[in-house]
């Protein structure tokens, strides 16, 4: 662990009742982060966090708001986009076994991996192959689901992040809190800090006089990362896109990080979930409108590059591509929670969130934080076996800010709401498991419990749940405090939890986020 | 079962609920009505300027003095071996681009293309690294890129360019110098690629 993560963990433990999740020792890691209520109270205690976040949050959303309003036809890409990804993932097989047959064509390899561990078995052995004791990284959500740089790493391989966000991540000792901007809970003169403290153990030093500026904090990354693309003889990546018909990979980025690992190093490994697909090329069209306005906040991100196996004498010579299915045929297999694979990772529900703007993406206990991790979460691990997953589906208002953002479409309140369901159904008879549900639930109603209406609701369910809460929390202290929550939603969660009288955004906005 | 057969087993498993008549063209998909983008020239040079591209308009004739100036105090110059004799600039010291190594692509001040296309609506010039584009590399490494864009070439929106390019070559979409926002959100330009962008728009 670093200094500086050591130091923020302290700092945090001491403000707040529970203990925040914190990178392990080697390498941090989100198991072990508590059920979403205690790690969600940690991160409201930490106003610095909250300040990043209600920053930088606010802005991507104004920023989206105003490119899309240009947009004449959002609603028809969107509606299209969604029925781009219907049609993809209910002939899947059709889809996956067209592409690996382009893909073969344009003379890229094709590896299928089932789980965590056959990915990472496939990109250790051919790093090896390769005989490199490193590789550079294009910041890719899978490979951080599958903890492929631990799986490098114990096989004596270095992997280099080179996303901006990732490496203040990487160099910070830390975890990701955010899909779009994983360093969100950074500041300037934090990252300046990790910078100064931390690149020269991994390569060249930031320079002696570097500033706060984030001009200069760029040019520090462009200097140190630099080398290492030259050198580098393998680069991993995900992808945004593939093609099934051509074969064609995309990767959207901003920075020019993704160009270099895509570009110059012999040998690409791209690790690619399996609901990444579109049929063909000129479906990427409408995805190429939707993601960046979506995403960014921009007409278009700086750089795009697609590529579709190997073109002799430019970019790698030898391209492989690990298909991943590390759970998502589970979620195909749930009729309503499907369309959560037509996800494209834009991020554009997490910046709507009231909850994620107020608790912070580490509180998700997931690499996918925000409301679209509060549904694939507990889809690709399941439910029923990790206090922590079953708290998700609760970590939300249900107030549908997500699904209008959504460029896809995704309901994401739907979904909630049906594995809510699923959490209740795999507790029953065991009521061991429900605590953290039930906590999740109360914190998310007891946001929304200074309306006049919520206080009406039964008194005896603050005294039930008062007794839970002192008689579960550790060290016998309370949690959450004494909050009003409805008896009734939990109860009658199999089937529709009761909507609030007055949507959470609705107070949100009159209350100012509650501090009114 | 090797793991791709169990993935697709797993796969058709978990698609019971879907007919088996069912098409993929069964699932239907809306059709986008084409925006109308009135002036696309005039709307690309806005657009690439917005992203803090330099973008120059010029004609046919004036476009050797323009690229003089945007390459003013520029030493080396990279090209690609097939740019049209006639944009290879007077000043700087040409290097043809004859697969040279990275490092030594990185020892250059600039490099010097023609596009695929452009894109009116998003500001996006095009490049699929045909004839006088260069390779992938070349206009990554080097920390200027001069891009010469015929008004020919810019297209109305992104369905436009997708229309008109072959997925089978390998392309680079670039919307203004290399950017990021993780710091704050403060929008800095220029990170790894070229962090100048200079357009020359003849026509
Ligand atoms: S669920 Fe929708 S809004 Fe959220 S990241 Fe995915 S595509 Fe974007």
């Amino acid at each position: 662990m670093s200094e500086l993560a050591r130091e923020s963990s302290t700092r945090r433990s001491a403000r707040s009742a529970e203990p925040a999740p914190r990178a392990s020792a080697r390498g941090a890691t989100f198991l072990g982060t508590p059920p979403f209520p205690t790690a969600a109270k940690a991160a409201l205690a930490d106003t610095q966090l909250r300040r990043n976040l209600a920053h930088a949050t606010g802005t991507i959303r104004g920023k989206r708001a105003a490119v899309v309003a240009e947009v004449d036809n959002w609603e028809e890409l969107r509606l299209a986009g969604a029925a781009l990804k219907d049609r993809t993932l209910r002939h899947l097989d059709t889809y996956l076994t067209q592409l690996e047959t382009a893909l073969t064509k344009a003379g890229a390899t094709v590896h299928w991996a089932g789980d965590a561990a056959e990915a990472n078995r496939i990109v250790v052995d051919i790093a090896r192959a390769h005989d490199t004791d490193e590789v550079v990284k294009v910041k890719s959500m899978a490979t951080v689901e599958i903890g492929l740089n631990e799986a490098l790493a114990d096989a004596g391989i270095t992997a280099w992040e080179t996303d901006l966000a990732e490496l203040i991540v990487q160099l910070g000792d830390d975890l990701p809190s955010h899909i779009l901007v994983p360093a969100i809970h950074r500041n300037r003169s934090e990252v300046r800090e990790i910078f100064l403290r931390e690149m020269g153990r991994a390569g060249k030093p930031a320079p002696a006089d570097l500033t706060d500026e984030p001009a200069r904090l760029a040019a520090a990354a462009r200097e140190h990362l630099r080398e290492k693309f030259l050198r580098a003889k393998v680069a991993v990546s995900g992808a945004n896109f593939a093609v099934a018909e051509t074969g064609t990979l995309a990767v959207v980025e901003s920075e020019g990080n993704g160009r270099m690992c895509l570009t110059l190093p012999e040998v690409l490994i791209s690790v690619v979930g399996i609901e990444k697909l579109v049929p063909t090329w000129e479906d990427l069209d409408v995805f190429l409108q939707l993601l960046p306005r979506s995403s960014t906040g921009e007409r278009m991100n700086p750089y795009t590059s697609m590529w579709t196996g190997v073109t002799p004498g430019d970019g790698p010579q030898e391209v492989h591509v690990v298909l991943l299915d590390n759970g998502r045929t589970d979620v195909l297999a749930d009729e309503v929670g499907r369309q959560a694979l037509r996800c494209i990772r834009c991020s554009a529900c997490l910046n709507v969130c009231p909850v994620y703007e107020r608790t912070g993406g580490h509180s998700y206990g997931s690499v996918y934080p925000g409301p679209i991790g509060a549904i694939l979460t507990p889809m690709l691990r399941g439910v029923g076996h990790d206090e922590q997953v079953d708290s998700l589906p609760y970590a939300s208002s249900l107030c549908g800010a997500c699904f209008e953002v959504c460029p896809v479409r995704i309901d994401i309140p739907e979904v909630l709401v049906h594995l809510r369901s699923q959490v209740v159904d795999a507790h029953r008879g065991r009521p061991s498991l429900q605590g953290a549900a039930m906590k999740a639930a109360s914190w998310m109603f007891g946001r929304s419990a200074r309306t006049a209406a919520a206080e009406k609701l039964s008194g005896l369910g603050s005294r039930v749940l008062d007794r839970t809460v002192r008689r579960r929390a550790p060290g016998g202290r309370r949690a959450l405090g004494s909050l009003p929550w409805p008896v009734s939603a939990w109860s009658d969660a199999r089937d529709t939890p009761v909507p609030p009288p007055e949507s959470f955004r609705a107070w949100w906005s009159r209350t100012d986020g509650g501090r009114r | 079962m090797n793991a791709r057969d169990a993935i697709l087993a797993r796969v058709r498993t978990a698609l019971r609920d879907v007919p088996r008549d069912e098409t993929p063209a069964d699932v239907e998909v809306p059709r986008l009505t084409a925006p109308v983008v009135p002036d696309p020239v005039g709307l690309f040079a806005e657009r690439v300027a917005d992203y803090k591209a330099t973008v120059v308009r010029c004609t046919p004739a004036e476009l050797p003095d323009r690229l003089a100036e945007a390459l003013d105090g520029v030493g080396r110059l990279l090209v690609p071996t097939d740019l049209p004799p006639d944009l290879h600039p007077a000043g700087p010291e040409l290097v043809a681009d004859t697969h040279l190594p990275v490092t030594a692509l990185d020892a250059l001040d600039g490099v010097l293309t023609t596009a695929r296309l452009g894109i009116a609506e998003t500001g996006t010039i095009v490049l699929d690294h045909g004839p006088g584009q260069g390779r992938r590399a070349a206009t990554l490494v080097p920390d200027l890129h001069v891009c010469v864009v015929r008004t020919d070439q810019v297209v109305g929106g992104v369905s436009d360019a997708v229309a008109a390019l072959d997925p089978h070559r390998p392309q680079t979409w670039i919307s203004g110098p290399s950017a990021t926002s993780d710091i704050e959100l403060d929008r800095v330009e220029g990170v790894h690629g070229p962090r100048t962008l200079h357009v020359l728009l003849v026509g």
